[in-house]
Parts: structure tokens; C-alpha cells; sequence
């Protein structure tokens, strides 16, 4: 249905992008709410807990990160629960360009990735050139993987091929490091969009979709999710690519996490149940799958001031 | 990463079934005078109860403490009718968890949808005609009650049915002798528990159970003024003979072979939702089951192939665990129906295919078919199956698919799958059906009138149209 277009201009993205089939909302709705009342226990729950710790990329975005506070993070997405060295280390830690180096210092050799925002994280409102730049400083600073945004004011206005091209030249920038596209899909508006900007993404060679930068409601529902994980089932049936899915921001239980397990474990299938393909943006998260990991183990839930706070 | 969903039973221990159960007339259980019949759990085959056996004699005493109770309830003024009706509704949602097992044990079908699909249904059905009982002069069909109803319902929903039935009935001021299918008469047994403890006065609700005679009996009852049944069309046209010449009102709800319809510019991955929903939904026993997909040519290979993946994940298996998608077959009956019809499809040429899935030792079970290459001719595309078998017919042009869906002998309902609302709204004109679903299958409100054309059956229920059924008419 879809061919790789050349890209040569807005028409032709246009076209391949308007001929991808519609999304009924209340139908994609209703599958998501489905899918959400499955019903994951004991050692079904176990398995998901587990998965999912070791999908978190460990998140801290905030104007006032320092370089202690990200220290604290990258020492926990090593070792989650220091008194329990079964728990799996987390997928990666996710900063701002200028503390990469601090958290590559601490995950070191841990296999824990670091990744880096850019591209004018989060609202993407600048030149090429400058989002070029933060690129290559964060990729020059050991960041294993960018998060770049999506020109969303551009999308919206339809130029399409802007959009196309600046993935393009950030994956460029990118080098070895792998690219995460953030569509920032509650600023799309429609799931319609939230497919199309999937495809844009993927077409222009993107590794990984992600839903949002966090910094905007509504971010990683479960039906946009839905429809992202159905974008890159049928990029890989008709492209024979294989493309990752980060729903990021708003996930903040285990009951969160197990669903969007579940939607990845029914949509795209079993192939995606795994960090190179898929991850969960969060923090908070990371305690509540803890707290529920050992109460599966013990029986009882522990005090929160039996989990450390970063 | 495989990633197996444990087992998540949900708990028998809520529901209490006791050994035998009697008929219910005129406020309490009593023996009944036939031969006492057991019902079964068919996802085990179980014998879960005896339930009591109502002879032409037993049907009489119902219709007469009906008849009695007759004068009391419709005397009621509307807004006291509508009390007893609001308690029903408000002890269905409290009970709600304990009517779910019992009907998912009874009739084999997914907790899940027990759970989240009839038991919310039937109890927005009370509440529903509650809110009528004060405001029939608003309705536009007069306010004057017929008298007693003699209500026959089928085992696919078995206590949905019964509200569809029983809640604007009592609306109306009517009182009610029902008949639950054979095979599932435990939810209604346990409903004429919920009438005691909703302390209605006797003989507004009475249950009698029993088989195909016990049916008969209440129909052919002449002091019954209105007969409701909701079934097969073959004892669809019994009913209607048998009270043809009487002074009878009737609504038939019969079956069906509901077409869905997917053109080429549907949202697609929504109607693979919609196919699955159409006719896998409930073991596909439903009279309005999207048995007959149509799928335009140009994209029929494409969603196919969607559809076949979708199939896969489906979880076949016990009704009781809540991941539990695809049920038990009701019986042994309707399983040698379904596997009669099936080996026909193969027989006549169309290609048969189902996923790969286990079906349990014991029980009744028929795994999710889909039949490719079928013909209109086929007998696959022409007979109500009453089952999880889908018929897969394409179209070229919209007028084809209008032809096709509508060249049946029946007219219940159909499903139409377009992002075009100019094609949506010409093709819904166009089909002969009682329910035209757009964009969605199987949706169903207290509110949304509910019949069918031709073979399909008479007369409308749910919605202000189905007071209509329950009242006398204005001369």
C-alpha cells in the first residue's frame, strides 16, 4: 500500500501518508480498553514485572537536573533494589545533552544505555543547524541513543517533507547512535495524524517511535500506543524493517506497565517484548514495579521507605 | 519474548447453586409436575442442577396467579411500578458478579463478557423501563396494559433476554409467566430470587421451566393476551400459527444472517475488530451475528490476512478465566449443528480455516472458523450456523454489496465499515435490516430499538418502540 517514497516533495508524501487506512477512534478506543482488562497474575505477573523493569528507560527531565541528581538516577538504573540482585538492571537512562557524560561515567560498562533528548527537546522550535548541533554534542558526549521531537507545527501545517527531512539529517548526526522520534502525539490530536506521523518517522529512518516528550497531556495512552504498535507491524510486513515503540510519560504503576505489555504482546506481537524494541519512559514507575515485585516474592507489601527515592 | 498468561480463574465460590430448583408462580418456588430435567455446565459437562419441569397444568396455575396479580400491579400508579423496578436494577448491579458466574457456568460464555457485556446490559435495561413505568402517556402508545405476557427466551442470553422481556412488560403494567431456554434456566431461577427479595407482589413474574412443551403451553395458554419469543425462525412460525386467529399480540425475535459489509476505504484494523466482535463475540450464538462478511476486492487479501493474525491471539478455553475470549458451545446440539454445517461448507468448495488452538478434552467447543471462497449458493452463506463460523463472500461495487447483503431470507441486522459518510449513509438506506451498525458491531442499548424484517421476525424491543409491544393500541 505503501512504497518508501523518494520524498521529493510534499505531494508525494502526502499522498502516501493520506492513503493509509483511517483510524475509528471510538473503535481504536474500545480495542485498547479491551486489551486492558486482561487479567495478568502470578507468575504471568512476575514475568511482566520483570520485563517491564528491564524496558524502563530511567527518566529525568527537568530544568532542575544537576549533575547529583542524575548520578543518583544512572547508580539506581544499575542496580533498581540493592537488596535484591535479581532484579533486572532497567533499559537506559534518558537526560538532557549536557549530563550525558555524567551518566555515562556511572552506568560505565553496566550494559545500561544512555540516551539523550535534543533537537530542541521538548517543543523542537528551532533550526536545523541548532538541533543538528545538540545532536552531535550529545552524541559526542557518549549518548547511546537520541530521543530527537518532531517539528509538530510543521506536521500539523502539512509540510510533511520538513519533517521528513529533518529526521533524516538528525539521523545523520546520529551516527552509531540508534534514533528514538517523539511525535509528541497529544499535540496531533487525532490518531489518524498519530499513524501518519508514525509512518513519516519510520520512513525517514527512524529506529524507535515515541509517543511524548512527557511535557504535554495527553501523553502515552493506551490507545495511541495501540496504534503505534499496529503502525510498526505493518512497516515490518511491507518494509521488512523492524521498528521499536517507547510510549513515554503517564505510566505510573505496574498495573500501567503490565497493560501496555500486553497491547505490545497482542498487537505487534511477541517479537517486540524486548528492550532493543520496546521501552517504557517513566521514573516513578520503577518503585511501584519494585514494590510489587517483592510483594509477588514475599507475600507483603513493604513500607515506601523500603525503595530508595532518587 | 513469550509472554503465557497464568490462569485467572474468577471464583465460583460467589454463587450458591442448589440441587433442585422448582417453578416460580405467583411469588414462591413450588414442585413442578413433570419429569424434573438436569442442566449442565458445557464447558465440563457437569451436571450443575435439577430444574423442575412445568406441565400444561403448572402453566396454567402461572398464568392464573398471573392473571390475578394482573389487577394489583396494573392498578399501581406508574411511579410505584417504577419503584419495584429501580430495586431490581439497583439488587441486579449489587449481584451483579454472582449472575455472571452462574450464567457463564450455565451457558458456557466468556466471563469477560458476562461480566462487562450482559450483566451491565440487563441492568440498564431495568433501569431503563423504570424510568418509562410513570411516563407512558409520553410515548405515544396509549397507557393501557394488555394483561398477561407469555414470554419464551433462548439460551444465548439467557438473562438479558429475560430483561428485554420482563422489564418492559412490568412497565407497562403486564404481568408475566416466562419460559427460560432448557438449557439455561439457572440465571432466571436466581432472578426470581431477586423479584422475592425486591419484595414485588406475587404473580407479577412467574418462571416456569421446562422444555419445547412447557413452551408451548405458555403460548397456546388463552388467557395469555400477548405472546414475546425470541429464538429459532422455525419455532418462530410454530408460534405464529399456533396463536394465529386468537386475540394474541405478538413480537418474534428470530434469526439472522447479518451481513458486514467492508469497503475498501474502512478504517481496517477497526474492522477486523468488528468481524471478530460480529461473530466470535458470544461463541457467535447470536441472532444478530455478523455471520457473512462481505469485503470489497481490493482489499479483501489484505484484510484477510489482518483478520487471520487477530484470530490467533484469541484465548479458547475456560469461561471462567477472565483472559478467556472463546467459550464453551451451549450444548451437544448446537455443537452437532455447527459441526453439520461446517462439514457442508467443505463440501460444497469453500476453504476452511482456524487458528491453531487446543480445544479441552471435555465440554463442548468448536474452534473460531473462517470459510474463504464461499458462494451465495452455499448453504454456509444462506443458514443461520449459530456458531463461531464466519462466511467470507467479496463485492466489486457498492451496489453489489447491497444486493448480496440483502438477498437473504432474513433481516435482522448488518454492519457497514466506510471512513465515507455519503457512502455510509447510501448503503445503510439501502439495507433491508432491522439494526444497521456503522463502524461498530454488535452495540447494544436500552435505549436503541431492537427487530427484525422478513424471516428475521416482527415487532421491536428496547427503546421507546418497544413499549409498543406491551401496550394497547389507541383506536
Amino acid at each position: 500500500m505503501v512504497s518508501i517514497p523518494t520524498a521529493s516533495s510534499n505531494a508525494s508524501l502526502r499522498a502516501s501518508l493520506h492513503g493509509l487506512p483511517g483510524v475509528d477512534r471510538v473503535g481504536a478506543d474500545a480495542r485498547a480498553a479491551g486489551l486492558g482488562t486482561r487479567s495478568i497474575k502470578t507468575t504471568a505477573k512476575r514475568q511482566a514485572i520483570d520485563m517491564a523493569i528491564s524496558m524502563v528507560d530511567l527518566t529525568t527531565l527537568e530544568g532542575a537536573d544537576t549533575r547529583g541528581k542524575v548520578r543518583a538516577m544512572c547508580a539506581k538504573a544499575v542496580h533498581p533494589d540493592p537488596t535484591d540482585p535479581t532484579v533486572p538492571r532497567v533499559a537506559a537512562v534518558c537526560v538532557y545533552p549536557d549530563l550525558v557524560a555524567e551518566a555515562r561515567d556511572v552506568v560505565g560498562s553496566s550494559g545500561v544505555k544512555v540516551a539523550s533528548v535534543a533537537t530542541a527537546f521538548p517543543s523542537g522550535r528551532s533550526s536545523l543547524e541548532v538541533k543538528v548541533a545538540d545532536t552531535a554534542m550529545a552524541v559526542a558526549a557518549g549518548a547511546d541513543e537520541i530521543d530527537m521531537v518532531i517539528d509538530r507545527g510543521a506536521f500539523l501545517s502539512g509540510d510533511y517533507l520538513k519533517v521528513f527531512e529533518e529526521i533524516q539529517a538528525i539521523k545523520e548526526a546520529c551516527g552509531e547512535a540508534h534514533l528514538k522520534v517523539i511525535l509528541e502525539t497529544g499535540e496531533l490530536a487525532t490518531y489518524d495524524n498519530v499513524r501518519r506521523a508514525s509512518w513519516l518517522a519510520m520512513m525517514a529512518g527512524g529506529d524507535f517511535i515515541k509517543t511524548s516528550t512527557g511535557k504535554v497531556q495527553p501523553a502515552a495512552t493506551l490507545p495511541v500506543t495501540l496504534v503505534m504498535l499496529e503502525a510498526v507491524r505493518d512497516f515490518r510486513d511491507r518494509e521488512g524493517r523492524m521498528v521499536g515503540v517507547k510510549p513515554a510519560g503517564g505510566i505510573r504503576t505496574t498495573k500501567d506497565a503490565i497493560k501496555m505489555l500486553v497491547l505490545v504482546n497482542e498487537t505487534a506481537g511477541p517479537d517486540w517484548l524486548d528492550p532493543d524494541w520496546f521501552r517504557l519512559g517513566a521514573s516513578s514507575v520503577l518503585n511501584d514495579l519494585l514494590m510489587q515485585r517483592q510483594k509477588l516474592t514475599t507475600g507483603r507489601y513493604a513500607g515506601p521507605d523500603y525503595f530508595t527515592l532518587d | 519474548m513469550i509472554f503465557e498468561y497464568a490462569p485467572a480463574p474468577e471464583s465460583r465460590d460467589v454463587v450458591d447453586i442448589r440441587p433442585s430448583y422448582g417453578l416460580f408462580i405467583n411469588g414462591e418456588f413450588v414442585d413442578g409436575s413433570g419429569t424434573p430435567f438436569k442442566t449442565v455446565n458445557p464447558a465440563s459437562e457437569e451436571t450443575l442442577a435439577e430444574v423442575a419441569s412445568a406441565t400444561e397444568a403448572d402453566v396454567d396455575r402461572a398464568v392464573q396467579a398471573a392473571r390475578k396479580a394482573f389487577g394489583v400491579w396494573s392498578a399501581l400508579p406508574g411511579s410505584e411500578r417504577a419503584k419495584y423496578l429501580f430495586r431490581i436494577a439497583r439488587i441486579i448491579q449489587e449481584r451483579a458478579r454472582e449472575l455472571a458466574v452462574l450464567e457463564s457456568l450455565d451457558n458456557g460464555k466468556p466471563i469477560k463478557e458476562s461480566r462487562d457485556v450482559d450483566l451491565p446490559l440487563v441492568a440498564a435495561h431495568f433501569f431503563y423501563y423504570a424510568g418509562w413505568a410513570d411516563k407512558l402517556a409520553y410515548a405515544g402508545y396509549g397507557t393501557t396494559p394488555l394483561g398477561v405476557a407469555g414470554q419464551v427466551i433462548p439460551w444465548n442470553f439467557p438473562l438479558l433476554m429475560l430483561a428485554w422481556k420482563i422489564a418492559p412488560a412490568l412497565a407497562c403494567g403486564n404481568t408475566v409467566v416466562l419460559k427460560p431456554a432448557e438449557t439455561t434456566p439457572l440465571t432466571a431461577l436466581l432472578f426470581a430470587e431477586i423479584c422475592q427479595q425486591a419484595d414485588l407482589p406475587p404473580g407479577v413474574v412467574n418462571i416456569v421451566t421446562g422444555a419445547g412443551e412447557t413452551g408451548a403451553a405458555v403460548v397456546g395458554h388463552p388467557d395469555v393476551d400477548k405472546v414475546a419469543f425470541t429464538g429459532s425462525t422455525e419455532v418462530g412460525r410454530l408460534i405464529a400459527k399456533s396463536v394465529a386467529g386468537t386475540n394474541k399480540k405478538v413480537t418474534l425475535e428470530l434469526g439472522g444472517k447479518a451481513a458486514n459489509i467492508v469497503f475498501d476505504d474502512a478504517a481496517i484494523d477497526q474492522a477486523v475488530e468488528g468481524i471478530v466482535t460480529g461473530i466470535f463475540f458470544n461463541q457467535g450464538h447470536v441472532c444478530c451475528a455478523g455471520s457473512r462478511l462481505l469485503v470489497q476486492e481490493s482489499v479483501a487479501e489484505e484484510l484477510l490476512s489482518s483478520l487471520k493474525r487477530r484470530l490467533s491471539t484469541l484465548r479458547l478455553g475456560d469461561p471462567l478465566d477472565k483472559n478467556t475470549d472463546i467459550g464453551a458451545i451451549n450444548s451437544a446440539a448446537q455443537l452437532a449443528k455447527i459441526r453439520e454445517l461446517s462439514d457442508t461448507g467443505e463440501a460444497e468448495g469453500a476453504d476452511r480455516w482456524s487458528p491453531a488452538c487446543s480445544l479441552p478434552d471435555k465440554g463442548f467447543w468448536f474452534p473460531p472458523t473462517v470459510f474463504t471462497g464461499v458462494s451465495q449458493s452455499h448453504r454456509i452463506a444462506r443458514e443461520e450456523i449459530f456458531g463461531p463460523v464466519l462466511s467470507v463472500l467479496t463485492f466489486r461495487t457498492p451496489a453489489e454489496a447491497v444486493e448480496k447483503a440483502n438477498n437473504t431470507p432474513y433481516g435482522l441486522s448488518a454492519g457497514v465499515w466506510t471512513e465515507k459518510a455519503s457512502r455510509m449513509l447510501w448503503t445503510a438506506s439501502k439495507l433491508r435490516a432491522g439494526v444497521v451498525w456503522s463502524n461498530t458491531f454488535n452495540k447494544f442499548d436500552p435505549t436503541s430499538p431492537f427487530g427484525g424484517y422478513k424471516e428475521s421476525g416482527y415487532g421491536r424491543e428496547g427503546g421507546r418502540h418497544g413499549l409498543e409491544a406491551y401496550l394497547k393500541e389507541i383506536s
